[in-house]
């Protein structure tokens, strides 16, 4: 008796365990979503990637449909390598898409986000995106705009 | 000053000394594993004893965490208007950091202590002798069955750690200071990694149990025969265990972010 009340207790313990790992894994870790299904791969080079990181997630129209696999340099063009895994659900994305590197909210983290092009081909495993438009990179911008401001004062110097 | 330097030359050979039987002893218990499964209830009995009985202790501490953790998290979360991510906050500290390291240091007050106890009374009252006479080997008897029971409790106590806390800052985050639910579990959930974040918590739970109980098994086992001696071991077993919980922390944290 006293053997079976220690075993059921055990028994509870080691089940409460894992039941707490799993709801870890499943409700705080989100392990169903986190693996993308038979995916396929394409790459895409960019001028700039800004803060763009591995597992970044890669949307269409906002939806998540995979992630950014690695990062890398093209010795020869001075371009970085993004290589993305994507979801085999969504195999027929035109050939002709655009992937661009877009912030979630002010501060938020960086993603890819592509648009659909028109063409009748699928991009395929192993294919490389050809049209992409760089990350926006805070400080290039607010160059630009002390530099446009400079030259505008210095038009209406000029002019006087 | 001679006899400074040789004091000094005695501790650290007295200290080599311990390591060396420490391993040993390690190395014994290791040995005495496969004959352990056809003793399957001795280890039962055990987990009942350092895992269920430890229960307590783990799931009133994980809530009041996971509670504090929530209240600190949100007062300076809101200075920045990110109270939405406390979610985040809330289950990062717990699965990574806290609810590994705080449940080997209560395990090594709660369950390592008693275990060093009991096996430095079985010791002095030469029990364990008895057993030596009667060609039964102490170390798969006793001790190996306490030692693995301690390794399988603790990843278990740590997972319900955790799993609790998370609750706990659930019921502050959203019961009392009124952070969106939604926003709690699905900021978590998308920035919580299965591998990175959640695998590394149970590895150190995992390594820290080993630690926590060879310790307080060692610690028993090699206690001075004496109830002066069994008191001293039991105290050594919560100071030991607890600075190597805390040391090991930081080389397994940095090796895990491998950014050291």
């Amino acid at each position: 008796m006293r053997r079976n009340v220690m075993e059921l207790w055990v028994g509870l313990f080691a089940a409460a365990g894992l039941a707490a790992l799993s709801m870890l894994a499943f409700k705080v870790g989100n392990l169903t979503t986190a693996d993308v299904v038979n995916g396929y791969r394409v790459s895409a080079q960019f001028d700039n990637i800004g803060g763009l990181k591995v597992k970044a997630p890669v949307t269409l129209a906002g939806v998540r449909i995979g992630r950014v696999s690695s990062i890398a340099i093209d010795k020869g063009h001075y371009r970085a390598v993004v290589e993305m895994q994507l979801d085999g659900r969504y195999d027929n994305l035109p050939k002709d898409s655009s992937a661009s590197i877009l912030t979630s909210g002010l501060l938020g983290d960086q993603y890819i986000g592509l648009e659909p092009g028109g063409s009748e081909k699928n991009l395929e495993s192993g294919d490389v995106i050809m049209t992409t438009a760089s990350a926006l990179v805070l400080e290039k911008l607010i160059g630009q705009v002390i530099f446009n401001n400079n030259q505008s004062g210095g038009d209406g110097n000029a002019k006087k | 000053m001679i006899d400074a330097i040789r004091n000094l030359g005695r501790i650290i050979l007295e200290g080599l000394e311990r390591f060396g039987r420490a391993g040993l002893f390690m190395f014994e218990v290791m040995r005495g594993t496969p004959q352990l499964r056809k003793r399957g209830a001795l280890v039962l009995q055990q987990v009942y004893g350092v895992g269920v009985l430890t229960l307590l202790i783990i799931l009133v501490s994980g809530l009041f965490v996971g509670m504090v953790l929530g209240l600190q998290g949100y007062n300076t979360l809101v200075k920045f208007g990110s109270e939405d991510t406390l979610g985040l906050l809330v289950a990062l500290s717990l699965v990574r950091e806290l609810g590994p390291v705080v449940t080997a240091l209560l395990f090594a007050g709660r369950a390592g202590s008693a275990l060093t106890a009991e096996i430095g009374l079985m010791k002095a009252t030469e029990q364990l002798a008895g057993m030596e006479m009667m060609a039964v080997n102490p170390l798969t008897r006793v001790i190996a069955p306490r030692f693995y029971a301690g390794v399988i409790a603790m990843p278990l106590l740590a997972a319900l750690f955790s799993a609790i806390g998370i609750l706990g800052g659930h019921l502050v985050g959203v019961g009392l200071l009124s952070v969106d639910a939604g926003a709690f579990w699905s900021q978590m959930q998308a920035k919580v990694d299965f591998y990175d974040d959640i695998m590394n918590g149970v590895i150190k739970s995992i390594v820290f149990g080993v630690v926590c109980t060879g310790i307080a098994v060692f610690e028993g086992y090699d206690a001075v025969p004496t109830s002066e001696g069994v008191a001293r071991a039991t105290n050594r077993t919560v100071v030991y265990s607890s600075l190597a919980v805390l040391g090991l922390d930081f080389i397994l944290t940095a090796l895990m972010l491998g950014e050291v």
